[in-house]
């Protein structure tokens, strides 16, 4: 307990001093896209990694927030705060709709439900161009609150830095309180964790539910930041990059979505030598993840590493 | 199929069809007919059915790789894909189109085989959530090498026979809408024949109902997969093969062709043949009519509000067994 503790602490102090070895806007833009995905991993992953269901439309309930965000605020002048809460409430009805009904199945249903509702959106985003400007995308105003914006990324990084040990922190004890364990045994035996008293189909919706309100907040907080967004924010490649974060990173892991991201936000800068061969690359890199180490990188090393000190 | 609606009436010209993927050049067949009045129902019919036979054989396939091994196998669209693509580059190298249809179908269905002993049989003991992303992840990569070895652009191939189209009920039809629905009710024949009837096809479906089972009175499991796999792509690639005349095919053709087919799937109930067969033929004509009759802007999100509102109202699928207790 106390060694977490110290980790988070650690990783705080390593966030604050950061900036320090950050040369310019470009890099601190890089940073703060790695913790926007870290957050949507640690999210999804609560998903993955616990309840063993796929999400294959994350992406469109960030693309929700995002444009939820966009519209609320730039046609009917609403405010930032309360746009953010509507837009994630918006993605937890349609979250729940969707689960409610499709988590009392067995089998990968939710996998076909989200991948349809990622799609769904993004084909309403991209045609309803009075809204949403079309495939071109709009832009989007300051986040304003109490009178207040952030501006620059210097200001917008304390607050996604702030977010990422904040999400980190809750995740954890969200694991480790009652409900994670009934989490878990549901991921070990659903039939187990039944026996015992679970209510295995409720717990799914919940988590399903959380981890799209997070994506949705997530999307509206980046839209931003961003400034500008388009509907490829809510399509199915990025639905499946989220997904790759996550198992590559290690499934039921937090520092495994962490180092995802990381991997994830950094993996196609360094690729953009390799003209064409992208995603050549990345599919190799998630065959290979998942036939070598198919627990993900941060838990595989770290079971190794335990092995060697015991 | 859907030959037995007449309305041969005096219809008004249909609206401009939808002037994407699949149903182009029937619209532009219907356009270009001056003197005849055309049925639009009839047209959106004979365009339903023709794309809908490409979404049964990619349904057959998921529901293949799904009975033998409980994944919902992502790389389907690539089979297909790659299939039009090679039949398309082969021919314009020259090979004669017959030719060129079949080494297509032989080359994915290799790919298939090299597919699942590369990917699947090193992770087979893994949980199907990582063998599903595994599928993923090959997706990428033969969406990849087919981006890089022969380029974004659109390959086109010539109809199997000509492009006059026949006037049928007030309708017209492609000589290759024929083509796509023949060889598909052949092949979904031969499939039936395969299962019904020989010794390996049943050896597949044991394996489908009870592993272990299967394995005790002697059925070679592990070869399964690795069948499964070759037929699943085999037939990808030949849907993929007789659509791409119809529909320009290119390297990202195979993402929404793929999803579309495990719409199907989902849709007749996963892992039922004759589910995937008639999960196809709905989708597509429900998607021509939502094209014709709806919003052809929509047209591509037609099949995922479908998919949803089955999911939440007959969960099992259209045609699917009552027991959705298979894991």
């Amino acid at each position: 307990m106390n060694a977490r503790l110290l980790t988070l602490g650690a990783f705080a102090l390593f966030l604050v001093l950061l900036p320090l070895a950050l040369p310019n806007a470009f890099y601190t833009d890089v940073v703060i896209r790695i913790a926007i995905n870290a957050v949507l991993a640690i999210a999804l992953n609560l998903l993955i990694g616990y309840t063993g269901q796929i999400s294959l439309g994350h992406a469109g309930f960030f693309g929700l927030g995002a444009y939820g965000s966009a519209i609320l605020t730039s046609n009917y002048a609403l405010d930032a705060g309360l746009s953010l809460v509507l837009a994630a409430l918006v993605a937890s009805v349609i979250a729940w709709l969707v689960a409610s009904a499709i988590l009392r199945l067995k089998g990968h249903y939710l996998a076909m439900a989200t991948l349809g509702v990622g799609i769904i959106v993004t084909i309403v985003l991209t045609n309803e161009a009075a809204w949403t400007g079309g495939p071109d995308g709009m832009p989007v105003g300051d986040f304003k609150l109490f009178g207040w914006a952030p501006s620059g990324e210097r200001q917008w990084y304390w607050i996604f830095m702030a977010l990422l040990i904040v999400v980190i922190a809750l995740a954890r004890n969200l694991i480790d309180s009652p409900a994670g364990r009934a989490l878990q045994a549901l991921h070990g035996s659903e039939v187990a964790a039944r026996v015992v008293g679970v209510d295995t189909a409720s717990f799914k919706t919940r988590v399903f539910v959380l981890s799209a309100a997070v994506a949705a907040a997530m999307g509206s907080l980046s839209a931003h930041y961003l400034g500008f967004i388009t509907p490829g924010i809510a399509a199915f490649p990025h639905s499946i990059e989220l997904v790759v974060m996550v198992v590559v990173g290690g499934m039921a892991s937090i520092w495994g979505s962490v180092f995802g991201a990381i991997v994830m936000t950094l993996l196609p800068q360094a690729l953009t030598k390799f003209e064409g061969w992208e995603t050549v690359v990345f599919g190799l890199i998630l065959v290979a993840t998942m036939i070598f180490l198919p627990r993900g990188v941060v838990p595989s090393i770290a079971a190794r590493f335990r092995r060697k000190v015991v | 199929m859907g030959g037995a609606c007449h309305r041969a009436d005096g219809e008004p010209h249909p609206p401009a069809p939808p002037r994407k993927r699949g149903e182009g050049r029937a619209a532009r067949a219907a356009n270009d007919d001056g003197k005849r009045r055309l049925s639009p129902f009839l047209q959106f019919v004979f365009s339903g059915v023709t794309i809908g036979a490409t979404y049964a054989l990619a349904a057959l396939g998921f529901s293949l790789i799904y009975n033998a091994s409980g994944v919902i196998n992502f790389a389907q669209g690539e089979f297909i894909m790659i299939g039009g693509m090679l039949a398309a580059v082969l021919t314009s190298a020259g090979v004669p189109l017959w030719l060129a249809a079949l080494a297509g179908v032989a080359i994915v269905a290799v790919v298939g085989l090299i597919v699942e002993k590369l990917a699947i049989e090193p992770a087979r003991d893994s949980e199907v959530v990582s063998l599903i992303i595994i599928t993923i992840g090959v997706s990428m990569i033969l969406r990849g090498l087919v981006q890089v070895t022969l380029g974004k652009g659109n390959h086109a191939l010539p109809s199997f026979s000509g492009d006059q189209p026949i006037h049928a009920f007030g309708a017209t039809i492609l000589p290759q809408s024929l083509w796509v629905l023949g060889v598909s009710t052949l092949l979904v024949a031969a499939l039936a024949f395969f299962f019904g009837r020989t010794r390996t096809g049943k050896g597949i479906l044991a394996t489908a109902y009870n592993r272990l089972a299967a394995q005790l009175v002697g059925v070679d499991t592990r070869r399964v997969l690795a069948l499964s796999f070759v037929l699943a792509a085999a037939i990808g690639g030949a849907g993929g093969i007789l659509i791409a005349p119809i529909a320009t095919t290119s390297y990202d053709a195979g993402v929404m062709l793929g999803l579309k087919g495990f719409v199907a799937a989902t849709l007749g109930g996963l892992g039922s043949g004759v589910g995937a067969v008639f999960g196809g033929l709905f989708l597509g004509l429900f998607e021509a009519m939502t094209a014709g009759y709806i919003s052809s802007a929509y047209k591509d999100a037609a099949p995922f509000v479908l998919v949803l509102l089955i999911l939440v109202l007959r969960p099992q699928g259209l045609f699917g067994a009552k027991s959705t207790d298979r894991v």
